[in-house]
């Protein structure tokens, strides 16, 4: 059966199954909806102009998405050297508390734009190094790198922890919370940027880090499918034995993709620490790093997929928390549930119905060509 | 010229059935028809099979030769046609349904599980009762009565893993006839075996033969359709070119059939200037993980404007010795120097390096080393050597001097389709190979290490390539060449080593060398026949 199966073509791969797939979980989501007896259409409308239909809502939206496209960009990258890294939570935890500890060291004596890009650089530096430990482990030591990342999560968790309830926190307060940055370590809010052309939008936490986050897609493209390191990379990924041959050492590789994977989730640490809350805190991340993961392999491990996907992710950020406010019998809780079904369909099931869609379009493909062939 | 050669064949195959016709058949296929896509590998093929012969069929990679077989064992069912079996229609659909109307084939690559034990093997998906020491009693039973009968003896306690590739072939072959298999396709069975275990295995098939059992043997070996077939087809792109009775036709015929033009298989030219030694390999020993020697204190030199061929049956150690002479494993002990570069355990060199010393690499298994298959062609061309200041200019791959690199030697070794941009999986295994080839030998290396450089390549492409390797030497580069075909070892090599076991049991000039000798020092069965400093090779490798 094997050689006769035709591959499916890219448009089906990469845009139409994603979309059934996202359509499959929305179908479910709406089954739950209209068993807690609500109109799941209605739910639909409340969540797509939660998400789009306003200024401030799709502020929001695009400000989730920024958060997404680094964490996805982090997988994708690791994916193309064969690894996949779960540990872009703590990476992007990590990273952001690089750009906290130099915000709070330097943030008298410098000015923004020297601030902003020392910012990059130590949540680059921060979340690349933490990824650096599992990657070495998976190089040298052999430990597979699905285990040491997720357990890199724990362990950020608990030095945030530590660090903000012991070290960082500001004195004579009750949460955890460092100091608050001075102005000029607090990368400008799109409202306020659009505000200097004398253009008014609504507030909203989107702020620069996303223009950063269009320029990580447009480098990681670059390096990735334009360099020699991304081609050892993908050789890496697809075939370790050839790239033994072709004289590329695996074990560098995983290091160098890692710490680039985790420099990219640090960047999380860029949007939430430097972008919005403006001092340290704890539990920034929310998730995103795991999200990331959806993110990526809907968006096929491709920057410009991972944007599309990370605007639909941050859709159903934005329009789940208008839901949940909106009509108060789907609560909050409800909302994680539909957010988990994309993740789940979309994400862990993400090539389930392949093998269906490769069915079908063999069967109609043959159909529509056997009669040519015939004449021909 | 070629044209009229196939059509007049083709007018003297389908008169050639005629005698058949009053037999009674084995199996019958009538105009069997398969597209995958746009390629069409079975054209209105029709095989009659006279029951309780041996048949062979021969074509060239891609014939369709292995469609047909699918076909008839069920992975593919066919887009029209017939099958008969013994004279009724059948539909086959499915391996299963192949075993139910008697039909067993033995494949290439072996279907076995490594840690099961033989009998485990045989019995697995034919137990004839839930409990497997009820099935194991009857099936011991069965087995002891066929390994009588066809002389075919293996141990069935036996760990399969760990018995010659010979041995595990027979147990395919009593997989098939414990389920009570009366046809048997073999699928180029003799690919993987010594000269000696190839004898054996006919002994074994005439045995089958005489019983009543029908054989299919599928090759591109002539000389084992001359020597064992009654009957053969010939396929050539996707059709049934030709049935001839074998004792009525030649190899020199078949090869010709096949290609579909006259073949010149000797090419055969002597070195002319040798140069000084270019790779010396010295007491070098190579070791697996559980330091088991898999090459064993072995010395030889290879210089510059000659070939030397190493011959063996494969797993004898030449894949380690070409993976430690490319950096790819390390030395653990002796030593080599390449270039004037010493490569010990204490200075390992890597694939690197071993490109910058112009040492180039054609590894034997170009679908797991040579290539990546899911690259492009213009991304496959440039394996090992994307780091050259002349793909990067700057920070950046230059996709156009990458592209015009690969137009360049696309055009210059011929590969087809000409396109860049097509999958490396998506090309033919010849075409594959040539761009690996054009890929080494553009270096202009002065060591080339190949291996098996036309395993899986149509016979048109094989000359292609021997011709480009014996003019790749006149340049005075040193090649190392590992083969297991005994007459491309024959036909290239200026010089010739025999591994066995990790040793080196023969090292001979080729005008000394000849086919059957190298067969029984492959298998290691020489030194008791004639003590000559083959056999001395072995004791002194064996002694330290």
């Amino acid at each position: 059966m094997n050689d006769t199966v035709k591959p499916l073509p890219r448009w089906i791969d990469v845009g139409l199954i994603p979309i059934i797939n996202v359509s499959i979980a929305l179908l479910v989501s709406g089954l739950v909806i209209l068993a807690v007896g609500e109109n799941p259409i209605e739910a639909t409308k409340v969540m797509i102009t939660g998400a789009f239909g306003y200024d401030e809502g799709v502020g929001y939206t695009l400000y989730y998405a920024t958060n997404f496209v680094f964490t996805g960009l982090a997988v994708a990258i690791a994916f193309h050297a064969g690894l996949f890294n779960i540990g872009g939570e703590g990476q992007a935890y990590i990273g952001g508390l690089g750009v906290g500890l130099a915000m709070l060291l330097l943030d008298a004596s410098m000015p923004a734009v020297l601030l902003v890009p020392i910012a990059i650089l130590s949540a680059a530096l921060f979340g690349g190094l933490y990824a650096a430990v599992p990657a070495y482990l998976q190089a040298y030591r052999g430990s597979h790198i699905v285990i040491t990342t997720i357990m890199f999560n724990f362990i950020a968790s608990a030095i945030m922890v530590y660090l903000m309830v012991n070290v960082l926190i500001n004195p004579g307060q009750q949460s955890p919370e460092s100091r608050e940055f001075s102005d000029a370590a607090q990368l400008p809010f799109m409202h306020e940027i659009f505000g200097w052309f004398g253009v008014t939008i609504a507030h909203s936490p989107l702020n620069l880090s996303i223009v950063w986050a269009l320029i990580c897609c447009v480098l990681v493209w670059v390096f990735i499918w334009r360099t020699k390191w991304g081609y050892e990379i993908r050789t890496v990924g697809f075939n370790e034995t050839a790239a033994s041959y072709a004289g590329i050492k695996p074990a560098r590789v995983i290091m160098l993709s890692m710490c680039i994977s985790g420099g990219l989730a640090g960047f999380v640490g860029l949007n939430e620490i430097l972008g919005v809350q403006h001092r340290l805190l704890l539990n920034f991340t929310a998730g995103y790093g795991f999200t990331g993961i959806a993110v990526s392999l809907m968006g096929r491990n491709h920057p410009f997929g991972i944007v599309l996907a990370s605007v639909l992710f941050g859709a159903l950020y934005q329009g789940g928390a208008e839901l949940a406010f909106e009509i108060p019998t789907i609560t909050r809780e409800m909302v994680v549930a539909i957010q988990g079904f994309v993740i789940l369909f979309s994400g862990a099931l993400a090539y389930m119905i392949t093998p269906w869609m490769t069915w079908l379009y063999n069967r109609l493909s043959r159909s529509a060509v056997t009669p040519v062939e015939a004449e021909g | 010229m070629s044209d009229m050669i196939s059509d007049t064949a083709t007018q003297d195959g389908l008169a050639g059935e005629s005698p058949t016709n009053h037999l009674a058949l084995a199996i019958e296929l009538k105009n069997i028809n398969k597209s995958f896509g746009a390629v069409r590998a079975n054209k209105n093929v029709n095989l009659p099979v006279v029951a309780g012969t041996i048949h062979g069929i021969v074509g060239e990679n891609g014939a369709g030769k292995s469609t047909l077989m699918s076909i008839l064992y069920g992975f593919y069912e066919a887009d029209r046609g017939e099958v008969f079996i013994a004279g009724n229609k059948v539909r086959i659909d499915s391996s299963k349904a192949a075993i139910k109307a008697g039909i067993g084939m033995v494949h290439q690559h072996f279907m076995l599980v490594d840690t099961f034990t033989v009998l485990e093997n045989i019995m697995l998906g034919a137990e004839s009762s839930p409990l497997i020491s009820n099935s194991a009693i009857e099936a011991t039973s069965i087995l002891e009565h066929l390994a009588d009968n066809y002389g075919l003896h293996v141990r069935l306690s036996a760990i399969t893993g760990t018995l010659p590739v010979g041995e595990q072939q027979r147990v395919e072959i009593l997989k098939a006839l414990y389920r009570r298999a009366r046809i048997l396709i073999l699928d180029e069975p003799t690919g993987v075996l010594t000269p000696s275990e190839t004898d054996q295995l006919f002994e074994v098939l005439k045995a089958l033969k005489n019983e009543g059992v029908t054989i299919l043997l599928i090759t591109h070996k002539l000389r084992e359709i001359m020597a064992i077939t009654d009957c053969v087809s010939v396929m050539r792109h996707g059709e049934m070119i030709a049935h001839r009775k074998t004792s009525e036709t030649s190899k020199e015929e078949l090869a010709e059939l096949m290609v579909g033009r006259k073949v010149f298989d000797s090419l055969n030219r002597p070195a002319e200037k040798i140069g000084p030694a270019s790779v010396v390999v010295e007491n070098l020993t190579v070791l697996s993980s559980q330091n088991v020697p898999l090459v064993d204190n072995i010395s030889f030199q290879v210089r510059a404007g000659e070939i030397v061929g190493i011959a063996g049956v494969s797993g004898n150690g030449q894949s380690e010795l070409l993976d430690v002479l490319n950096g790819i494993r390390p030395v653990d002990q002796g030593r080599i120097v390449i270039n004037g570069r010493e490569i010990t355990p204490d200075h390992p060199f890597d694939p690197a390096e071993a490109r910058t010393l112009k040492i180039a690499h054609v590894p034997e298994d170009r679908h797991r080393m040579g290539l990546v298959t899911k690259f492009d062609a213009r991304e496959s061309i440039i394996l090992g050597y994307q780091r050259l200041t002349r793909y990067n200019p700057g920070m950046l791959l230059d996709q156009q001097v990458v592209n015009d690199e690969c137009n360049r030697l696309m055009a210059l070794f011929d590969v087809r389709p000409h396109q860049p941009e097509i999958k490396s999986a998506n090309m033919s295994g010849g075409n594959q190979q040539k761009l690996i080839l054009a890929r080494e030998i553009d270096k202009a290396p002065t060591e080339l290490f190949v291996g098996q450089p036309t395993r899986g390549v149509d016979i048109g492409a094989i000359e292609f390539i021997h011709e480009q390797l014996l003019d790749l030497r006149d340049t005075g580069c040193a090649i190392l060449m590992v083969s297991v075909e005994l007459d491309e070892i024959m036909q290239l090599s200026d010089r010739i080593i025999v591994m066995f076991e990790g040793r080196i049991v023969a090292d001979m000039a080729r005008e000394e060398a000849d086919i059957k000798t190298l067969g029984l020092m492959m298998a290691n069965a020489h030194d008791t026949t004639d003590a000559d400093h083959g056999a001395q090779a072995t004791s002194s490798a064996g002694e330290s």
